[in-house]
């Protein structure tokens, strides 16, 4: 095989995992755009996802295509109920504070999917045909391009009902003052609960796919982190940049673990964070707020 | 407000007790630590110096975080590179121990102010994902760098000597963790009746505001990572001696999330915050241990849920806290003391 | 000390500029020492400008700020504390996490030498630091601003018009040559105004520091300036003794605006061009 055509699958397999990424990015930006939340727990409400699926559809024996909306609405209801139990009551508080609830909820999370579970990891059952992809001569796994596709499509539909759509008017005016979005008759409680039902159903969702392709476990939740750094490096607000951080970052950790080994892959992923932050602490597509004295 | 405290000096006002009581109390309480080794068994005692070694790292936490507003999660990696400064003194300098645990502390604290750095950039969230990023990058380092942490396998540590002994079990290390921890937690306290406190805590409420009267942000804010990371680095030296051995794997990044909450549950922004949070953290696992011995002659596999129900706990107390006692531990002992204060006066 | 010819404070061509909107446009008054100079003008005319810009917060794109003929254009904001130009906010900017004596003792800070070793170990040089500053905000500051009562109270219990004193508390503490008042007596009632001017024209006196106030309250700024400069849209546009600056009919309009509509735009116009 010839590097150049090898070096393509890398990067095909590199953009199938960015694209998910992004879709993880997603939930992510989601919840930080309305609620000004940075939801470490979205790596769990993932894990949990994926968990989900595989009660639905090995325990219980339903048909993966039922499976896949129960867990994404199963996802959808965690995030409304930790929407109301947990993060409304913080409202007010240190941006920090509420962070950390959600690193709370993350132990809490996976405390109980090992409860339920256990720690072993575990495979999903196939739903998606395991036979080869090939574009041009270049081999995809069938799963990544899959996933690769409905990520694609789910964060394209974000982008564009943002722009378009009253709720997404609605969330943005939120998220720039939420006082000013209240008294112009904005439900800003309900945008509250919206996002976090939306952004918890797109983790998981994003897990069932995750876990198709790589397995479920408890401790994959640090899949989290990957996308946290790509809403970093994007802009915590910005859609855009969780779409293409996600593909960048996708393309560049396949490029590392192929070419420098496995575990240069944190290491580059992390570097980057850091040099990012130094050049643009605001992230490459957010919104960088004065300060006032 | 105490009536009945006026003081015949500023000087007497300025100190750290000012109370009668309250020394009474200190000194009833340093008794008791003199007393705790001679009277508890091997386990107790391995218990209470783990504690005590955690009430070190999470008080240098407490200094950036809770005080200075920096909000870290990588204090386990500074923990780490004092171990393995310590680890790696022990091994090809053979300097004395004392010497190696101000080794790890300064090599941590250097290595702080270079992670401290962006913190002039970024602030809040960003800041702490930054401190995440050092740690990954710390711990590429420690799997790494194998002429000096020894890669996978990580280092033995020689015990600790002093002249004519070696340090090897609790009850010896008692002596020298003890101690240290004593006058760490004081030096803390002392940095708050000093204009180094006060600049740190103006940084934490109102940082801009706090530049325009004088207090110059990055030098202040630098000092803070390196005073934790000091702490963090003489915690983790300490945590080298006792365990004996230091590989990657020892500081994960969870402890990082472990000693933030500790910071949390026991109180930010206190010193005895820090004290109680660590203690509290430390040995709620242990006592979940005990609930889940005594469960299980009722519940089969107990022995398997006690992990996940440790998880479970540790979140769920991080959450309780923040969400209905923000103040943490501390407060609550404080609500505690003025009930007695006017007890059986007043209820 | 009494007020002097010398310019204590220069603002010299000063301005200032946002992405492409300038907030102050050549911009020059002078403080002389010893005495109290307003600067007023409506919302949004660049008052506050004027002081971030003095105190360092805010780097203008040209122009100088010269202390006591000293250029300090370039100098970071803890230098120039440190060289004595102190502040109040016009929205309070106490530290809620420290009590009244924390939040005024905090202002010694530039002026103070405890290391981070003395501070640890709260060595002798420690100590009698500390003593020493405690003992001159109690019997200096603490007692002058009448704040004895609340010392030991945290900021945030409060009212407004002890928040704004323990500002100026503060700032004192700063051991300041130039004082600058960010609205002293916004918000505050006919009595609580009365005693902030009276504070004011103490310091002025008894404490020789020179005063440099933004303030919307015309009958203070009447009552106890000796110089008033007036800035509209970012520019001078009259300065002298109070009854003349109050006299101009520059000032009137632009507080008031010209009554003619057709004026207005045309002005309007003309900041558009700028």
């Amino acid at each position: 095989m010839s590097d150049w055509l090898f070096f393509i699958e890398v990067s095909l397999a590199g953009l199938g995992s960015g694209a998910l990424l992004s879709l993880t990015a997603l939930a992510f930006v989601l919840i930080y755009k309305a609620t000004q939340v940075v939801n470490l727990a979205v790596g769990e409400i993932l894990m949990l996802g994926g968990y989900l699926f595989f009660a639905f559809a090995a325990g219980m024996g339903l048909s993966p295509w039922v499976a896949i909306p129960l867990a994404v609405i199963g996802g959808g209801i965690v995030g409304g109920i930790v929407e109301r139990g947990i993060i409304r009551p913080m409202l007010g508080e240190a941006a920090i504070s509420v962070f950390m609830v959600t690193v709370g909820l993350g132990s809490v999370l996976v405390g109980l999917v090992e409860l339920i579970w256990g720690t072993d990891p575990r495979s999903l059952p196939n739903f998606i045909a395991t036979a080869p992809l090939f574009l041009g001569e270049a081999y995809v796994s069938r799963k990544i391009a899959v996933a690769f596709v409905v990520a694609g499509i789910v964060v394209t539909v974000f982008l564009v009902l943002f722009r378009f759509w009253r709720g997404g008017v609605a969330l943005r005016a939120t998220a720039t003052d939420q006082a000013a979005a209240y008294s112009c008759g904005i439900n800003v409680p309900g945008v509250f609960s919206l996002a976090w039902i939306i952004g918890c159903a797109t983790a998981a969702g994003a897990g069932v796919l995750l876990g198709a392709i790589s397995g479920i476990s408890p401790t994959m939740g640090i899949f989290g982190l990957s996308a946290l750094v790509v809403v970093i490096v994007g802009g915590l607000d910005s859609i855009l940049g969780a779409l293409v951080g996600g593909l960048a970052l996708g393309l560049i950790q396949s490029w590392t673990g192929t070419y420098l080994g496995g575990e240069y892959t944190s290491v580059v992923t992390f570097s980057l964070l850091i040099v990012a932050l130094m050049i643009r602490p605001y992230g490459l597509f957010g919104t960088h707020e004065i300060e006032r004295l | 407000m105490i009536i009945g405290t006026a003081k015949e000096s500023y000087r007497a006002d300025e100190a750290l007790l000012t109370t009668k009581p309250q020394r009474v109390w200190m000194a009833i309480f340093l008794a008791f630590l003199v007393i705790v080794p001679f009277s508890v068994n091997d386990y107790w005692l391995y218990m209470v110096c783990l504690m005590t070694i955690n009430v070190v790292a999470a008080t240098g936490l407490n200094i950036l975080t809770g005080f200075t507003g920096q909000v870290s999660l990588g204090q386990a990696a500074f923990m780490a590179v004092g171990a393995y400064t310590v680890a790696w003194m022990e091994r090809d300098l053979g300097t004395p121990f004392l010497v190696n645990l101000v080794g790890a502390g300064l090599a941590a604290a250097a290595l702080g102010i270079v992670v401290g750095i962006p913190s002039l950039r970024v602030k809040g969230l960003y800041l702490a994902i930054a401190t995440i990023a050092a740690s990954f990058i710390l711990h590429f380092v420690f799997v790494h760098w194998e002429s000096v942490t020894g890669g996978n396998t990580g280092i033995n540590v020689a015990p600790a000597r002093i002249p004519g002994m070696e340090l090897t079990t609790y009850f010896q290390l008692y002596w020298v963790i003890m101690p240290v921890t004593i006058i760490m937690v004081v030096a803390a306290a002392n940095i708050f009746r000093t204009r180094i406190g006060r600049a740190f805590i103006a940084i934490r409420d109102r940082d801009i505001s706090a530049e325009v009267l004088g207090i110059p942000l990055l030098q202040y804010k630098l000092m803070s990572f390196a005073i934790a990371s000091f702490y963090a680095g003489v915690a983790g030296g300490m945590w080298a001696y006792f365990f004996r051995v230091v590989t990657p794997e020892s500081f994960p990044f969870m402890m990082s999330i472990f000693l933030l909450a500790a910071i949390i549950v026991g109180g930010m922004g206190t010193i005895l915050g820090g004290v109680v949070g660590a203690v509290f953290m430390t040995i709620t696992p242990e006592l979940l241990r005990f609930v889940v011995e005594w469960v299980s002659p009722w519940v089969p596999n107990a022995g398997t849920l006690l992990s996940p129900v440790r998880t479970i706990v540790f979140g769920g107390l991080i959450i309780g806290f923040l969400v209905f006692e923000p103040q943490g531990l501390a407060e609550i002992i404080q609500r505690v003391r003025r009930f007695f204060r006017l007890w059986p006066f007043r209820t | 000390m009494r007020m002097s010819d010398a310019a204590a404070l220069k603002v010299a061509g000063v301005t200032l500029s946002f992405g492409g909107v300038k907030a102050l446009r050549d911009v020059s008054f002078e403080a002389k020492a010893g005495s109290i100079t307003a600067v007023i003008g409506p919302n949004g005319a660049g008052k506050t400008s004027v002081f971030n810009c003095i105190s360092g917060f805010y780097r203008p794109s040209s122009g100088q700020v010269l202390l006591d003929g000293q250029d300090i254009s370039a100098l970071r904001p803890p230098r120039r504390a440190a060289l004595g130009i102190a502040r109040s906010f016009q929205n309070i900017a106490l530290f809620r996490g420290m009590t009244v004596l924390d939040n005024i003792k905090l202002g010694r800070h530039a002026h103070m030498k405890t290391n981070l070793l003395q501070a640890m170990l709260y060595s002798g040089a420690a100590a009698r630091e500390e003593e020493a500053l405690r003992r001159d905000v109690e019997e200096r500051i603490i007692d002058f601003l009448e704040i004895d009562h609340i010392r030991n109270m945290p900021v945030s219990v409060l009212s407004y018009g002890l928040q704004k004193r323990v500002e100026l508390a503060r700032a004192l503490a700063m051991q300041p040559r130039i004082l600058l008042l960010d609205e002293p007596v916004a918000g505050m009632n006919r009595e609580e105004t009365e005693d902030m001017a009276r504070f004011i024209l103490d310091v002025k006196e008894e404490w020789g520091v020179t005063i440099l106030m933004v303030e919307h309250d015309m009958g203070l700024i009447m009552d106890i300036s000796d110089h008033v400069t007036v800035l509209n849209f970012g520019e001078v546009i009259a300065e002298g003794l109070p009854a003349e600056v109050q006299a101009d009919p520059h000032v009137a309009e632009a507080y008031l605006g010209s009554g003619d509509p057709a004026a207005l735009m045309k002005r309007l116009h003309e900041e558009a061009e700028h």
